[in-house]
């Protein structure tokens, strides 16, 4: 019966963390903004990161392998949030501004019809 | 089911790498750079599984130290243009000429 808990529980936040990954590596390539697109990888980094390591410990049940992963989330937790804080800070500083206003369109962007109405 | 998993992870390095070639701006590129190597760690985490054989996530927390110092690495080069020592004169903002 535990047995098959921990089988469920781990294929569905594999399941979830693939999701989350795949969403977020699509938020960072076609978001139009580097605000948005440092939105879309923080995702990856936060969420996606959390889902697959713990369903990988549901998987691996209570050996040295989920000491490990533990390690590994905790380590990538902590540093993955500190990373995309240091890159907004710099390009802040550099004077990279988010775009505002109606039409929302970005300088560099190449979204094929946007939405200037 | 770990096959899923893995097939996710490499779509999403794919759409990464096009932004990490397509982006406009530095700061782009290293946001590209940083969420490869987060995605990179967890797919040693997954091969391992798939394979049946999970003995390579030291490797993976190996990949995660070098992957965060790095971004930290380039990020301070671009603002300072110094890697090294920059606490000697912090307003001048570059290397110290000596």
């Amino acid at each position: 019966m535990i047995d098959l808990v921990q089988e469920i529980l781990g294929w569905v936040f594999i399941l979830a963390g693939s999701a989350v990954v795949l969403i977020g590596g699509f938020g960072t390539w076609r978001l139009p903004d580097f605000w948005a697109r440092l939105h879309g990888a923080s995702i990856t980094d936060s969420a996606g990161v959390i889902l697959l390591i713990t369903g990988m410990c549901f998987k691996a049940g209570l050996t040295l392998i989920t000491v490990k992963l533990i390690i590994i989330g905790i380590f990538l937790f902590i540093t993955g949030p500190t990373a995309g804080h240091a890159i907004a800070n710099a390009a802040w500083v550099t004077g990279l501004r988010p775009t505002e206003g109606d039409g929302l369109q970005s300088d560099a962007a190449d979204t094929p019809g946007g939405s200037d109405d | 089911m770990f096959v899923v998993a893995t097939a996710a992870l490499f779509v999403a390095m794919i759409f990464v790498m096009i932004r990490l070639y397509a982006g406009p701006t530095l700061y782009d590129r290293v946001v590209a750079v940083n969420s490869f190597g987060s995605q990179t760690v967890l797919l040693i985490g997954i091969l391992g599984f798939l394979s049946g054989r999970p003995d390579f996530l030291d490797i993976a927390l190996l990949y995660a130290l070098i992957n965060f110092v790095g971004t930290i690495a380039v990020l301070k080069f671009f603002r300072y243009r110094a890697i090294g020592d920059i606490s000697q004169n912090p307003q001048s903002g570059g290397a110290a000429n000596d």
